[in-house]
């Protein structure tokens, strides 16, 4: 079999549909495959210009556009890896991921000029900045994008082979250090291909493009869609946020193809307005990241009946892996979440009793391990040792993941054994947001737990034990994790103890905590 | 006006900030730029505006720029009120 390559989706689209519209805008700017494919190698040579090798990683920071999705064609073009980081979130985290595996570019829109002002040394990249209404700062060093979209194209030589990084995501690390999931183009390649033969897409479909590019529910809409010719419409952050200005952007767009987090399905069935927006024109409604609330599931199942739904699962380490379709009706009694569902199939499930341990009878609960074209190659920069287990003469990824198996209805999620939750789809580690509140000096212990909430999904609380003196305020508390981490990670409550509680082995006692939160909501 | 400002001042504390006394949080504490409320938190407290003083409030107003401060909240609220009588 040949060498597959993300760009290869790009290519061929270019020249069956060079005149259609790839790219929609959320400021209305539009690119054809033909201006796509020529601007995305136009950056390509730009970036060897400056010294990007096969190989490199390439940061990029700056609200979704077109230009940046011709950014990360342009990178790949140029046989490196593109490394999207969150633009909202603190610049320390950013500076800390792109450091951690070094880019050698960085492509910034200009609002985002902080992270470059104190880089640490001696790695500096190149730094180029992305169109933006924004003036430039004069001060500021780097290539202006009409320059970098002057340069003679790149060649198709450089290209990473199938086995080559494509991409890397970043995700709580539970030593509180983000770490960085690397995927190869065939990685991504053999999911893209696997939604190909589920979801059959055309060059007719319009897709919404509601996940940022670093959150890995961007690759399906990214490439599903320019590989087939259709066209992608980008969902700017404020819109994104906004139930009805997000459901006129679907209904106005006519989009066929949703996917995007259980929460913002929820908030579209809870304050989109639905009825007052015409969205027949979706044919499919895709969701994945969190177990979606079977309240909040029936409500947009029904808002929706000329869309056909799935849960889809996986994480960044595998993207999807099991997916299940939603039955056309829920019934009215049913509360318990859907299952995951079937394996997908370029991929192979084994449920273990533990890490590497044994097979569970048929039915009994275990950890779900996967194995495939699908799974990654590692952590960036960081030690395999655990990560994978050998059996069958495969190597399997434990997911973490707590599961068992039916008959009909294919894996059913049951939790997790460690300190990793979902909330409105982005993956925490608790210990991340313990070790940015150690940060604060008012703190002297903290211990994070996560307990579950009705409506919600998950509530995030923090028990504090300051040190002696000034209590911190509960506001300080809020506003400091504010500042120190994203929005995501800010914990719901903040309780002050005097001391945490500890087990005899003088560990923190999280059970005791999830205690005293139970005993406290049954006195409320 | 001061009655807009301890009802939104009560609701913000009770909801987001459990455990705080609603004195300490001040009329001119940035809420959502300082990352008390969440885009998930503003929808809600957009709803509760919305239910309890039986106003509209457009998405066009609910931007970073009229919608971070109780104080800001509490002048749209009196002005809506006022518009509609």
């Amino acid at each position: 079999m040949s060498d597959t390559n993300l760009c290869d989706y790009l290519d061929a689209s270019s020249r069956a549909f060079g005149d259609r519209i790839a790219v929609v805008d959320p400021s209305g700017g539009r690119l054809t495959y033909r201006e796509l494919d020529e601007q995305s190698s136009r950056i390509a040579g730009f970036l060897s210009s400056v010294g990007v090798e096969p190989g490199d990683r390439v940061g990029v920071i700056a609200p979704k556009s077109a230009a940046v999705v011709a950014t990360l064609f342009g990178v790949m073009k140029a046989g490196a890896a593109y490394v999207p980081a969150d633009y909202t979130a603190p610049v320390s985290r950013n500076r800390t991921i792109l450091t951690d595996c070094s880019v050698k570019a960085v492509l910034l829109d200009p609002a985002c000029a902080e992270i470059v002002r104190e880089w640490p040394l001696p790695i500096r990249p190149s730094v180029a900045w992305l169109p933006s209404g924004q003036p430039l700062d004069p001060e500021m060093e780097g290539t202006p994008w009409a320059q970098v979209v002057a340069h003679v194209p790149a060649g198709g030589s450089q290209r990473a082979r199938e086995d080559g990084l494509a991409y890397i995501l970043y995700t709580s690390g539970s030593t509180g250090v983000p770490k960085g999931v690397t995927l190869t183009h065939r990685n991504a390649t053999s999911f893209v291909d696997w939604c190909t033969s589920v979801f059959t897409p055309t060059e007719e479909d319009r897709f919404g493009s509601h996940a940022p590019f670093h959150f890995d529910l961007s690759i399906l809409d990214l490439y599903l869609s320019l590989k087939h010719g259709a066209t992608l419409y980008l969902v700017s952050e404020q819109v994104g946020k906004n139930p009805q200005e997000l459901a006129a952007f679907i209904s106005q767009n006519r989009l066929t193809v949703w996917y995007s987090t259980p929460s913002i399905l929820s908030l579209l069935a809870q304050f989109g307005n639905l009825d007052r927006h015409d969205c027949r024109s979706l044919r499919l409604a895709l969701f994945a990241g969190e177990v979606f609330p079977v309240k909040h599931l029936r409500e947009i199942v029904d808002l929706w009946p000329h869309a056909v739904f799935y849960n889809l699962y996986g994480p960044t380490e595998t993207n999807v892996c099991t997916f299940a379709r939603i039955p056309d009706r829920i019934p009215p009694d049913r509360a318990e979440p859907y299952p995951i569902g079937h394996l997908c199939s370029h991929c192979e499930g084994l449920v273990l009793d533990a890490q590497g341990g044994t097979e569970v009878s048929s039915g009994e609960e275990g950890l779900l391990h996967i194995s495939g074209p699908a799974v990654f190659i590692g952590y960036w920069n960081r030690p395999d040792a655990g990560l994978f287990v050998e059996r069958n003469g495969r190597r399997w990824y434990n997911t973490g993941d707590v599961v068992h198996e039916t008959p009909d209805d294919g894996y059913v999620y049951r939790g997790r054994r460690d300190r990793m939750v979902k909330r409105k789809g982005y993956r925490i580690e608790l210990g991340e947001i313990e070790r940015a509140l150690y940060e604060n000096e008012r703190v002297r212990e903290t211990a994070v737990v996560a307990v579950s909430d009705s409506s919600t999904g998950v509530r995030i609380l923090a028990y504090i034990a300051p040190e002696s003196g000034v209590r911190p305020s509960i506001i300080e508390l809020k506003v400091f994790c504010g500042r120190a981490l994203p929005a995501y990670m800010n914990p719901d409550a903040f309780i002050v103890v005097d001391a945490l509680p500890r087990t005899s082995t003088n560990k923190v006692d999280y059970q005791s905590l999830m205690q005293m939160h139970e005993d406290a909501k049954q006195r409320a | 006006m001061d009655n807009i400002k301890d009802t939104l001042r009560n609701y913000i504390v009770s909801e987001y900030l459990p455990g705080e006394l609603p004195a300490n949080l001040r009329d001119d504490m940035p809420l959502r730029t300082s990352g008390i409320l969440d885009s998930m938190a503003t929808l809600s407290l957009v709803n509760f505006v919305e239910r309890t003083f039986q106003i509209t409030i457009d998405a066009h107003e609910t931007g970073i720029e009229d919608f971070d401060r109780i104080e800001d909240i509490a002048r749209l609220v009196a002005r809506k009120q006022g518009s509609a009588v």
